[in-house]
């Protein structure tokens, strides 16, 4: 089985095989005729990367500051938001950019309680509802005015793969994970959990009913990632609200006591 | 996901027909080869890469440790050194996302 082979048109062309498993389609040594293999080597990421700058670019002149609010469905990122926003309120104009098509009523709800929202449609194309990108955040920055804002709050799709892979813009990652969710989430998810600067464990209120055993969940998440802060917080009882909105401030560089 | 991986090759292919892309990715990315193989058979059906083959390879997670400078393969997504157990390790692969290459019909002159 050579690394290279004779074409035909008598061109001979290299067979590049790394030292790698074929998952999918092992085709080693096996090529039709009539066949030319192109080299590409590039980041599939590219592309979203480069209008992610962009988006951070103009978020900087703005002088807003992003963070990008990933979690599994239903974990309670819209719940600890709807606190957020009249916690800060006063403090901080907070924004917010939504990613999920069927919130229009937590949109509402938001905006009511005083930050400006702007809804993204994720649902073009296949599998696109699975997460934003920076291109479809590009867009939704453009519905706000972003010079009345100090923090810009991006609401991802529910989803534990498909977002920690995709830079929107932002300054720094938060995530919620719910208590309800089982202690192995951050092995099965370790991209989301290592991307993550701040895990907000969520719905704490719930303990006394799990048997949730929270030193194992610490353990598997410091493997994964030893530096993310952790935040114990109950978005319905208001617990914890207090140490991520510090944490908020944090990012956007205003001073606190608690830091 | 997948349309990125569309995008990128309809750009690069510039007409020509394609008969096989393949990506590469690292062990330390969530992408299931298969799903991804079926989405992109929905994704193509109908474009001029419709009936292209979707090849993933599997790039292994290598770390190199600072501590005893062996490099070692990781199974589980935890970055420790497999040899000494330190967790002073540099990824050396599998984190790789990428269009490796596509086989293009030859052109008859
Ligand atoms: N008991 C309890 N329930 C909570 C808490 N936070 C959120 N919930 C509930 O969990 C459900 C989902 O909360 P949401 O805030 O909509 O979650 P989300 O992450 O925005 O959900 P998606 O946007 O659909 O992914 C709602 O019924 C909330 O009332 C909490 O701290 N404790
Ligand atoms: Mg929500
Ligand atoms: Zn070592």
């Amino acid at each position: 089985m050579g690394r290279f082979h004779r074409h035909t048109d008598g061109t001979v062309h290299e067979h590049e095989h790394p030292d790698v498993r074929h998952d999918v389609g092992d085709h080693t040594g096996y090529r039709e005729s009539g066949t030319v293999r192109v080299e590409v080597l590039e980041n599939l990421l590219a592309e979203n990367d480069r209008v992610a700058a962009a988006n951070r670019l103009d978020l900087e002149r703005a002088g807003v500051r992003c963070v990008n609010l990933m979690s599994s469905p239903g974990a309670g990122k819209t719940t600890l938001l709807r606190r957020t926003i009249t916690a800060l309120s006063g403090t901080l104009q907070l924004g917010v950019l939504e990613g999920d098509i069927a919130t229009s009523l937590d949109a509402d709800e938001l905006a009511s309680l005083g930050a400006p929202v702007s809804l993204v449609n994720t649902s073009a194309g296949f599998g696109g509802e699975c997460h934003l990108d920076a291109v479809m955040v590009r867009s939704g920055l453009g519905r706000l005015a972003l010079s009345d804002l100090d923090l810009l709050v991006v609401e991802n799709v529910g989803n534990l793969v498909c977002p920690a892979e995709f830079d929107v813009g932002e300054d720094a990652r938060a995530m919620v994970y719910a208590v309800t969710e089982g202690e192995e989430k951050p092995l099965k998810y370790p991209v989301m959990f290592r991307a993550a600067d701040v895990i907000v464990v969520n719905k704490v209120d719930l303990l006394p009913h799990l048997d949730f055993r929270m030193d194992r969940f610490l353990g598997h998440l410091r493997d994964v990632n030893p530096h993310a802060r952790v935040i114990h917080a109950s978005a319905r009882t208001g617990e914890g609200v207090d140490e991520w909105c510090a944490w908020l401030l944090h990012v956007h560089g205003t001073p606190t006591q608690r830091g | 996901m997948c349309q990125a991986i569309v995008d990128t090759v309809t750009a690069h292919a510039s007409g020509r027909q394609v008969r096989r892309v393949t990506v590469r990715i690292g062990h330390l990315r969530q992408v299931v080869p298969d799903s991804l193989s079926f989405a992109w058979e929905v994704l193509t059906e109908g474009t001029e890469l419709a009936g292209s083959e979707l090849v993933v390879e599997h790039v292994p997670a290598v770390v190199e440790c600072a501590a005893c400078g062996e490099r070692t393969t990781l199974d589980w997504p935890v970055l420790v050194c497999a040899a000494c157990g330190a967790v002073d390790v540099r990824l050396v692969s599998g984190e790789e996302f990428q269009i490796a290459s596509m086989d293009v019909a030859e052109e008859v002159p």
